[in-house]
């Protein structure tokens, strides 16, 4: 057993833990955040995404001793006082869900693409970097919509602040 | 329409609590005590269980119990059911083997369950599982369902010689035999609809509970459909009286027909909570999921369509064998025959079709209803040999369509079907023109100059859904009526409550179903609450698949919504004094025509629970419940067309465009109806491109269970959709409505293979398409 601290969502968390436990599992069963899902066993389907000191990674391939001490934003910590977080916002708007099962993945994982590109993203390069999160309700379509109306007003966003 | 009415494309009121991680799927349920289960399961195709030892695992750290299907029996709980009964062209019934919850004689799939494992932890479970002993006697496997049927083969059941459950018919061979006889011109052609697995996202899980102290169980599930599973658990499982038993199927992640059945989880689950005295909650993983969530598809025909000289097709005789898998699923006799045969006349007057259908067992998961169960094997079959027939009369494909289409209705088909409206010029117009069909030779002379080989391909289906009228269905088979059930409530404060036993894993209805409510009385969406999902709280219904909530379960919350506008136009009208004939309801008043009386809509709410000033003898309260049965099918139907490009050095196909026009009559909410057809594309695609599950021949391993070995479609897999709408109302339903749920899924395979053997040149690839076939038909002779 292993006794574990962590950041989650801005606050500090301890739990005990098997060594073996993985970090989705911590967050899941420990921290009863239900919002992180498990889609899979080979780290194929991204339902698991959390951010790991604001890097995307997938929380089914990391043990939870690895994130000792990290600073972990899972989807339940992305909306700020009551607000929908953009991505939030586009996919909703843009009906970017369905049966919301691997949504908490992609928004995760569409929040950091965003953060990468700085808000300059294309069609092509959503797709491809949606490579490790798998949707079977809404063939893509509107997601890739979504996350390009995010990135169009968060680059647009960072551009009026500047 | 209004903002929030019908056809508003209103943004869905569920998605804040997914978005922001506050979904409540099975596994997420926690009760005090709970403990988890792992099932232990047969590594072999085919063996007889000598013995089973759990001595060692119950002596593991955390073990609770380890339970197997002796101990299952002697509790006497059933077996498993199919509910369709089919009957053979000798009359005779279908020849159904046991499939017992957990196997205690034989396993007949990799799989197949034979024990239980109850631990603290999930991983303590999963430890004792590999240490349960059982000791198996192997047997030859049989896999392929046409080889199934061959003398000599490993047998499954006993019930059933030669593995063949039934061999049942459809139309008339004689007049069929006779038009291929006196044809222009016969297009033959063997058609195989690849076996896949349905893959929700959300594995399936389950959570049973048995209280000691009423002597009730309570499951939660992950169902499309948690009325039947009760009772279905309860009539024929023998797990508890249907008033003894709460069956909860909460937000479900998706489930394209894998979540209707009644799988052994759920009942030995229950049976497990009551023999060990815990909660027991059991989550798949995805290799599990692989090997035990009901396969779709697995059909292999041989087809003949007869033509007179003036391409008019006068005869369809086809010859299918369908793998049904180990064991009958709740729906698999259905599937293959009802859903599917009585398709074949497609959108086409076919004056005679005959087909012969021979379902099979043999050592794999159990095949059932999968998006579109049967209509796409049937779209499949019949729009790949029109395209294969106009290549060989050297016809457009569109005119070939068209010189068949059925344009007046109603229509009745050889098999069966009544179609009642539709306009099928209409959605082929349409598709062309958004596809610029005319513009395609230039577009493929320029990939020819790149050394891309450029191809085109349509395919227009017609589907059934809303299934269907209960006594229709009844006398096919049906083991249950097919209606559904809605129950409005008016809260006092004028907020309302619509009870539904239509269920939603993605479909949107909190919101499509409060659409209906705010059009009728013009009341916020947001004073409206879609409840669903809960035995205890909704009392009956029959659930979701074949895209029926809508023409179905929505048709039930209308004539539900009549009695109570009839209720409150009489509280109304009292209330001012006035005729109830002249009472309107608009934006949330109850008026009096022509006048500027009016009573708030929470004011005559008030009133009815008040009682105070009622019209006299009516009871307090404003609460309405209604039935409703189809009076027949819908019949949603389209044209869909892809055009590819094919590298010819590496096989590779990239979907250059994908063009999808529907007519699924009127619409509730266009944004959800084009999302549901973007998800069924990119299944049908994937069917057609990508999806295959594999088993070895030899020893019946599954080869594809897992996200590495099944290519599940990802997003870079597929284009963005061009999709459209066209209108014939539907006229059997208040709403007219089709139903939009599988039509993608439906349409699109042949569009696309008729794409890519456009562009090689070679008529001869199955699905899925994949870099190697297609590379290896594109140098092959035709």
């Amino acid at each position: 057993m292993a006794k574990i601290t962590m950041t989650v969502n801005g606050r500090q968390v301890s739990g005990q833990c098997d060594d073996r436990t993985l970090l989705v599992h911590f967050i899941r069963e420990n921290l009863g955040l239900t919002g992180t899902h498990v889609g899979c066993d080979t780290s194929q389907c991204g339902a698991c995404v959390v951010h790991m000191d604001g890097r995307s990674i997938k929380s089914c391939s990391t043990l939870a001793a690895q994130a000792a001490g990290a600073d972990i934003t899972t989807i339940e910590g992305l909306a700020a006082n009551g607000e929908l977080h953009p991505v939030q916002a586009a996919f909703k708007a843009n009906h970017g869900l369905q049966c919301g099962f691997c949504t908490p993945g992609m928004v995760m994982t569409a929040v950091d693409m965003i953060r990468r590109h700085g808000g300059q993203l294309d069609e092509a390069t959503v797709r491809a970097e949606l490579e490790g999160n798998i949707c079977r309700c809404t063939g893509y379509h509107n997601i890739v919509k979504s996350i390009l109306a995010a990135a169009a007003e968060m680059g647009g966003a960072r551009v009026a602040a500047e | 329409m209004g903002v929030e009415g019908i056809g508003a494309r209103v943004a869905r009121k569920e998605d804040k609590r997914f978005l922001t991680g506050k979904g409540r799927y099975t596994d997420d349920m926690s009760v005090p005590g709970m403990k988890y289960a792992i099932f232990v399961r047969s590594p072999y195709a085919h063996a007889k269980i000598r013995s089973i030892d759990a001595t060692a695992a119950k002596a593991m750290p955390g073990v609770i119990g380890v339970l197997d299907g002796k101990q299952l029996l002697a509790d006497g709980i059933g077996n498993l059911i199919c509910g369709w009964m089919i009957h053979s062209k000798d009359g005779s019934p279908m020849k159904m083997g046991a499939w017992r919850p957990l196997a205690h004689e034989t396993v007949r799939y990799v799989g197949d369950a034979v024990a239980i494992v109850v631990a603290d932890s999930v991983a303590e479970a999963k430890d004792a599982a590999e240490a349960v002993v059982v000791d198996y006697e192997e047997l030859p496997v049989v896999t392929d369902a046409t080889k199934a049927l061959e003398q000599g083969q490993p047998q499954l059941h006993p019930e059933a010689p030669n593995n063949l459950i039934f061999d049942w018919q459809i139309g008339d061979p004689a007049a069929t035999d006779k038009a291929i006889a006196a044809a222009a011109h016969v297009t033959e052609i063997t058609i195989h609809n690849n076996r896949l697995s349905p893959n929700p996202m959300e594995p399936r899980a389950t959570l049973g509970i048995y209280d000691g102290g009423d002597d009730h169980y309570t499951c939660y599930t992950t169902s499309q459909n948690p009325h039947v599973a009760r009772l279905v658990m309860s009539a024929f499982y023998n797990v508890a009286p249907e008033n003894k038993l709460r069956v909860i199927a909460p937000d479900v992640g998706g489930g394209f027909g894998s979540k209707i059945y009644i799988y052994p989880e759920e009942i030995v689950c229950l049976w497990a909570s009551k023999r060990t005295g815990v909660p027991v909650k059991w989550t798949s993983d995805r290799t599990e999921a692989f090997l035990t969530d009901a396969h779709g598809r697995d059909h292999l025909s041989k087809v003949k369509m007869a033509f007179d000289a003036n391409n008019r097709i006068i005869g369809l005789k086809v010859d299918t064998v369908a793998n049904l898998g180990a064991y009958m699923s709740l729906f698999s006799s259905a599937v293959p025959t009802y859903l599917y045969a009585t398709l074949l006349s497609g959108q086409y007057d076919i004056p005679a079709i005959h087909a012969n259908v021979r379902t099979v067992y043999t050592n794999t998961a159990p095949v059932d209803a999968y998006r579109g169960a049967g209509r796409p094997e049937a779209t499949y079959l019949l729009e790949r040999t029109m395209e294969t027939a106009a290549r060989e009369l050297g016809v457009s494909p569109a005119e070939l369509r068209r010189v068949n289409f059925i344009r007046s209705f109603p229509h009745q088909t050889p098999v069966i079907m009544n179609y009642d409206a539709g306009d099928y010029d209409a959605s082929l117009d349409a598709a062309m023109k958004a596809a610029d069909w005319n513009g395609f030779a230039a577009r493929k002379a320029e990939a020819a100059r790149r050394g891309m080989k450029r191809g085109i391909g349509m395919s227009c289906y017609i589907e059934a859904c809303g299934i269907a009228p209960s006594a229709a269905v009844g006398s096919l088979g049906a083991g249950v009526g097919l209606w559904e059930s809605a129950e409005v409530r008016v809260n006092a404060v004028g907020t309302i409550e619509v009870l539904t036993g239509s269920h939603s894993h993605g479909q949107g209805h909190e919101t499509t179903f409060a659409q209906l409510v705010a059009d009728r009385f013009g009341v916020p969406i947001d004073s409206v609450n879609i409840v669903h999902g809960d035995t205890d709280k909704v009392q009956m219904g029959m659930g979701t698949y074949g895209s029926r909530s809508g023409a179905v379960g929505m048709s039930a919350v209308v004539k539900a919504l009549d009695k109570v506008e009839a209720k409150a136009k009489k509280i109304a009208a009292h209330l001012m004094e006035a005729d109830e004939s002249d009472i309107v309801i608009e934006n949330g008043e109850l008026k009096v025509a022509g006048t500027d009386k009016s009573v708030p809509w929470f004011q005559m709410a008030l009133s009815a629970y008040t009682a105070h000033n009622l019209p006299p003898g009516m009871e307090p309260g404003l609460k309405e419940g209604a039935f409703y049965d189809p009076a027949n099918f819908t019949f949603p139907a389209g044209c869909y067309i892809c055009e590819v490009e094919v590298d010819p050095e590496t096989g590779v196909t990239k979907i250059i465009q994908f063009v999808a026009a529907d007519d699924f009559g009127n619409i509730i909410n266009p944004m959800i109806v084009e999302g549901q057809v973007h998800g069924g594309l990119a299944q049908g695609i994937g069917q057609a491109l990508l999806e295959g599950v594999h088993y070895d021949p030899g020893n019946g391993q599954l080869l594809t269970a897992s996200y590495m070995d099944y290519a599940m479609p990802r997003a870079d897999d597929l284009p963005s959709f061009t999709v459209s709408t066209s209108n014939t109302p539907c006229p059997s339903n208040p709403l007219g409505i089709k139903g939009c749920g599988e039509a993608g899924a439906i349409g699109s395979p042949p569009a696309l293979i008729n794409a890519i053997t456009d562009a090689i040149g070679n008529n001869r690839l199955t699905m899925p398409a994949t870099p190697q076939k297609v590379w290896a038909a594109a140098h092959a002779a035709n």
